[in-house]
């Protein structure tokens, strides 16, 4: 079995008494998209959150690429590959969609610390962040303000900065929510491309999606993972049934 | 489209304010000149004020005292020239006026670089309370510091020398400190188009996504809070220069407090933002201040109809919204 390049190890995180994430340990291999379902309220974006950083846990352990990433701000992991977006599409609104995934790019060459150059005229950004929006089907809205995309492209637009980071691996929040069914299918496609690219650690409600997606799926349910498997054995455990699926399976 | 109508807008206003001083000159009306002069100067500091609170969200209530120390760096230094002893046992005083404006920059820097490191981490109304707070410090130590005047502030006899430049004289003055302008307001269009211009203002709009591309805010902050401070600094010392003396009261929050004010009425993150408030300010300073000496009040008449009207200012409404390609 290979090493994942991802792993939670024991983590916890308590609001007050709220015990937002009990004990988890789940871990991301290379190749693979690892789905995390669970209802409303269960954890997982508090998780997500973890992960990339923006969230201390109280208790527990984060691994990526062989190392503990605790002590690592968001900007740190993101430097070291670890790509996110966002349950609410979080941009910088008024740049436009070229500019958002251009911010990705520069980071990535580490150069913010330039003063003269203007950025508009500066191919070796243009051209990625431009390739990285054709890559997601964005590249017709290039120009527009990310605060007048709609929610789906906002979506596609998180997805383009990831890939312009050059991550080795995604945690994305909720994707598919506020996208057509059009909108959806496209991006399960495009995301089963991608795992071979970086292992993908995908939050999702939508079902179609997720059995047609995960190589493995994690069930939160008020913090606690309470089953890891296959979709044959998730969509078969009486225990995910009840909390969670419902008839839907 | 909007784009070319905001250089139209600038344009204008960069020729006007260089016309008027130069036919009241011709006109032998100096006293506009003096006018335009200190719209310039005061355009400059609110210029390095912009690249914090217009490019990078700052709200800094404290940039008077990196004006004030711009000021007092001219006077100090010319004190010393004139009276010959040396600054600290060993510093020669100097009147050059280049030499100055290095001064002025280098400590309003250095001083930015320090208030910055502590109050960019905080926010919001921290930083705008600490940010204050660094700045009454500066202006309480102005206040009783003997040496240079204390409260009765500092002369300066003759305005600091330009080499080749009769500075004397207001319209050579005033071209002294369009120049400086101009180049401040080059400095801020290079910055908000270049790679460290996109950060700070990425940062602005959303510090979480900022930070998930890899890019830490606040180093990004501190460097854009100094050379803010820089700018402001170097106004600072012509403003000294224009007076012909620094006190206390231009580290006072009434100056940082001003300084927000041109900004907001001209336009946040505009780069003729400053400039356009500047001059009004100057203006309704003049013609109401002749006729009422509550001339403020009209000032925040105008502020408020600013506020809730054209949140662009009055660049946003002559040029319409800010783009950013
Ligand atoms: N900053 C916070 N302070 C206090 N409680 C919080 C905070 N963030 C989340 N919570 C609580 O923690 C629990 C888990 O929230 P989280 O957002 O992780 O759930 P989720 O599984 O992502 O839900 P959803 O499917 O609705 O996105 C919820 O009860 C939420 O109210
Ligand atoms: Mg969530």
């Amino acid at each position: 079995m290979t090493e994942p390049i991802l792993a939670v190890s024991d983590l916890v995180k308590s609001f007050g008494a709220l015990k937002a994430t009990d004990h988890v340990s789940l871990d991301l291999r290379p190749g693979e998209i690892h789905a995390l379902i669970g209802p409303n309220g269960a954890g997982k974006s508090t998780l997500i959150g973890q992960i990339a950083g923006t969230l201390k846990p109280n208790a527990g352990e984060i691994r990526f690429a062989g190392e503990t990433i605790n002590a690592l701000s968001v900007a740190e992991r993101s430097r070291r590959g670890l790509g996110r977006t966002f349950q609410v599409s979080s941009l910088a609104p008024e740049f436009s969609a070229l500019r958002n995934v251009m911010l990705a790019v520069q980071s990535v060459q580490g150069s913010s610390f330039r003063f003269f150059r203007p950025v508009m005229l500066d191919r070796s950004l243009v051209d990625p962040a431009m390739a990285a929006l054709e890559r997601v089907g964005l590249a017709g809205r290039a120009g527009i303000p990310a605060a007048e995309l709609s929610h789906g492209e906002r979506r596609q637009l998180e997805i383009a900065i990831a890939l312009a980071l050059g991550s080795r691996a995604l945690l994305l929040d909720e994707p598919m929510a506020g996208m057509g069914p059009e909108g959806s299918k496209r991006l399960t496609g495009f995301l089963d491309r991608l795992r071979a690219e970086a292992p993908i650690l995908l939050v999702e409600h939508d079902m179609n999606a997720v059995f047609a997606l995960a190589d493995r799926i994690s069930v939160l349910v008020y913090g606690k993972v309470i089953a890891t498997g296959s979709v044959d054995d998730i969509r078969s455990n009486p225990d995910v049934r009840r909390a969670y699926l419902g008839d839907e399976a | 489209m909007a784009m070319r109508r905001e250089h139209l807008v600038n344009a204008a206003i960069a020729l006007l304010l260089l016309a008027v001083p130069l036919w009241a000159s011709w006109a032998g009306q100096n006293f506009y000149v003096t006018l335009a002069t200190r719209i310039a100067i005061l355009a400059l500091a609110a210029v390095g004020l912009n690249i914090a609170l217009g490019l990078g969200g700052l709200v800094s209530f404290g940039h008077a005292a990196f004006f004030g120390i711009g000021g007092y760096v001219a006077g100090i230094l010319a004190s010393h020239a004139v009276s010959g002893a040396p600054l600290l046992g060993f510093l020669p005083g100097t009147k050059l006026m280049p030499v100055i404006w290095i001064v002025a920059i280098l400590a309003s820097g250095f001083v930015a670089a320090a208030i910055g490191a502590i109050s960019l981490r905080t926010g919001g109304v921290y930083f705008i309370m600490i940010t204050l707070a660094f700045a009454q410090m500066i202006f309480y130590f102005a206040l009783s510091w003997p040496a240079y005047g204390g409260e009765d502030g500092l002369s300066i006899m003759l305005r600091n020398a330009f080499p080749g430049v009769n500075t004397l004289r207001p319209l050579p003055f005033f071209l002294i400190c369009y120049t400086l302008l101009s180049l401040g307001l080059l400095l801020f269009a290079l910055i908000r188009g270049s790679r460290f211009g996109a950060a700070l203002q990425a940062a602005r709009q959303n510090e979480v996504r900022t930070a998930s591309v890899g890019i830490a805010p606040f180093r990004i902050r501190l460097v854009a809070f100094t050379i803010s401070g820089m700018v402001t600094g170097v106004a600072g010392a012509l403003f000294a220069d224009l007076n012909r003396f620094v006190s206390p009261s231009m580290l006072s929050w009434h100056m940082s407090g001003e300084l927000i004010v041109l900004i907001v009425l001209g336009g946040v993150g505009r780069l003729y933002g400053p400039v356009v408030g500047a001059a009004l300010y100057v203006v309704l300073e003049y013609w109401l201040g002749g006729i009422t000496e509550r001339w403020q009040f009209f000032l925040g008449l105008v502020l408020l109809g600013v506020v809730l009207f054209a949140r662009g200012g009055i660049v946003g409404l002559l040029a319409g919204r800010a783009r950013h390609d």
